[in-house]
């Protein structure tokens, strides 16, 4: 991709965020798409490309009456929506469609009309990780970070702190699930889960949905708001299992994705005003910022410590409180996104001035995925 | 009791040396015969350079505690709080287990402890490798 030749001219939530026992999965996926269309002054005939996962592209399209012409229904876990913009980029720029509408939509905490997921016992994780009694995400996700402390010298305390910096974002956000400040040792005496995780370095467990619409920059400023436009886009899987990771205090996705998606954009780190980085676990925003090449190696706890994250740091991270305060329905990439293109529109609820470049990096899986995408408020 | 609830593995075509090795007491790896890169999880081909000429060998049975997690919520089959970890075994390959013949505590759990294989029943012509302390000496340390 052209960095500026394709734009966000469409974005939206679901007009309820957190707890909504009264819509389905797939009325969640409307409910933002709907929103999002009316963002961009659009109507369902007006798209010719959809995206989606957890919900099939099919469903999607006949459930909003879209006809489309391109669709694309990759699912590699929480960042698939990052990789559904890449892909979208690449269709509109070839020609292939012109104006793509990505939606997700969970009910992570309600269930209504989710599908259950039962783990195969044929399959590599159901022979090589299941029988050991990990109880998903708590347990996977989390298994690296001892090698991770002991290597790098992180304390608990650092990785509590996490949480606690990205409490202070949500304080700021009346759409955030948890908005009252907490401590180290609120974070540290919350409930124990997987030790060393306790509950409050986990992230919540929600209903909500979010929607986005692309098409190319040249058709972008005929839109009500103005254009966000990508600059730098990338992607790659590594493994099905957590304990398969060449590395377990580095994630080779993150590292090929990121470095993709600057190289795209041909920016440096320190052109960027404001970073997103999917935070399932408090550990998450501490491999972001290694692997992206923000901070060295072994130095992201102390950098989030030194409060270059917080509100008038150098690189304010997850300013809408992220996973761990604001929301997370099951595959969070969506709200990444969301949270970039607003606070490049300059309408985020905790606005951090002069946003001129965000980056939303996604995780999949348990490291499994990754998406990263670079957004400016100027096209090149 | 509780065993009988736990997730058990299937064996595929590609898997079932390693479940046939678990039953006879030998934690079976492959070795690739054309750029000597020794795997796991088991598949008939090389992951380093695509050679399908490969064979099985019985490892060590050595192997250093490399990362892991303490359960503290209920698992079928589990008895909380229980450890889940990484091991890297002396051959190279990493694998999920669990430590058996060790407090669940971070404080026996230490992080590039020797451990050492054993083979623990778990169903009808089943056996889960797990891993067990053994001191530096490669014996037992908890007998």
């Amino acid at each position: 991709m052209k960095p500026g030749s394709i734009a966000i001219v469409g974005a939206a939530e679901t007009t309820e965020m957190g707890r909504i026992p009264d819509l389905s999965v797939l009325q969640l996926h409307a409910d933002a798409g709907l929103n999002a269309l009316a963002d961009a002054g659009l109507t369902p005939g007006d798209i010719d490309g959809v995206a989606t996962a957890g919900e099939s592209p099919t469903t999607l399209a006949w459930y909003l009456g879209i006809t489309p012409e391109w669709v694309d229904g990759t699912t590699v876990g929480g960042c698939s929506f990052m990789l559904h913009v890449r892909h979208a980029a690449a269709a509109i720029e070839s020609g292939l469609c012109r104006t793509v509408l990505i939606t997700h939509g969970e009910s992570g905490r309600s269930r209504v009309g989710a599908a259950r997921r039962a783990p195969q016992p044929a399959s590599l994780p159901g022979q090589f990780e299941l029988p050991y009694g990990p109880v998903g995400p708590t347990t996977l996700f989390t298994l690296p970070v001892l090698r991770y402390m002991k290597d790098t010298g992180l304390s608990e305390e650092k990785l509590a702190n996490v949480a606690v910096v990205q409490r202070e974002w949500a304080s700021r956000n009346p759409r955030a699930s948890y908005r009252d400040p907490i401590t180290v040792d609120d974070v540290l005496s919350s409930r124990m889960i997987a030790w060393p995780f306790r509950k409050l370095m986990c992230c919540l467990v929600t209903d909500g949905g979010g929607a986005l619409i692309l098409t190319a920059a040249d058709r972008a400023r005929d839109f009500p708001r103005p254009p966000v436009y990508l600059l730098g886009t990338g992607e790659s899987v590594e493994t099905p299992m957590v304990s398969q990771m060449e590395d377990l205090t580095r994630s080779k996705a993150f590292r090929v994705s990121g470095s993709r998606a600057f190289a795209e954009a041909g920016i440096r780190h320190d052109d960027v005003d404001h970073l997103m980085i999917y935070d399932a676990f408090a550990h998450l925003p501490l491999y972001g910022l290694e692997d992206l090449g923000f901070v060295g190696r072994g130095e992201a706890g102390d950098f989030i410590w030194e409060r270059n994250t917080a509100e008038g740091g150098r690189l304010p991270v997850n300013t809408n409180g992220g996973g761990l305060s604001y929301m997370h329905s099951g595959m969070y990439g969506m709200y990444a996104l969301q949270e970039s293109v607003r606070q490049v529109r300059g309408i985020a609820p905790a606005q951090v001035p002069g946003v001129e470049i965000s980056v939303s990096h996604g995780v999949g899986g348990m490291f499994g995925a990754s998406g990263t995408i670079v957004m400016g408020r100027d096209a090149p | 009791m509780t065993e009988a609830r736990r997730p058990l593995p299937q064996a595929t075509p590609e898997t079932a040396h390693f479940w046939a090795g678990a039953r006879e007491g030998e934690l079976r790896l492959q070795r690739c015969d054309d750029c000597g890169h020794v795997y796991f999880p088991p598949r008939p081909f090389c992951p380093s350079c695509g050679s399908r000429s490969v064979r099985v060998f019985a490892a060590s049975g050595r192997a250093t505690l490399h990362s892991y997690v303490i359960n503290h919520r209920p698992a079928p089959g589990f008895e909380a709080p229980y450890a889940i970890a990484v091991v890297e075994l002396a051959e190279g390959p990493r694998m999920m287990t669990n430590i058996v013949d060790c407090p669940q505590t971070p404080e026996a759990l230490v992080l590039d402890m020797a451990l050492e294989v054993v083979f623990t029943p778990a169903g009808e012509d089943l056996c889960l490798p797990h891993f067990r302390p053994v001191d530096a000496e490669g014996k037992e340390s908890r007998s």
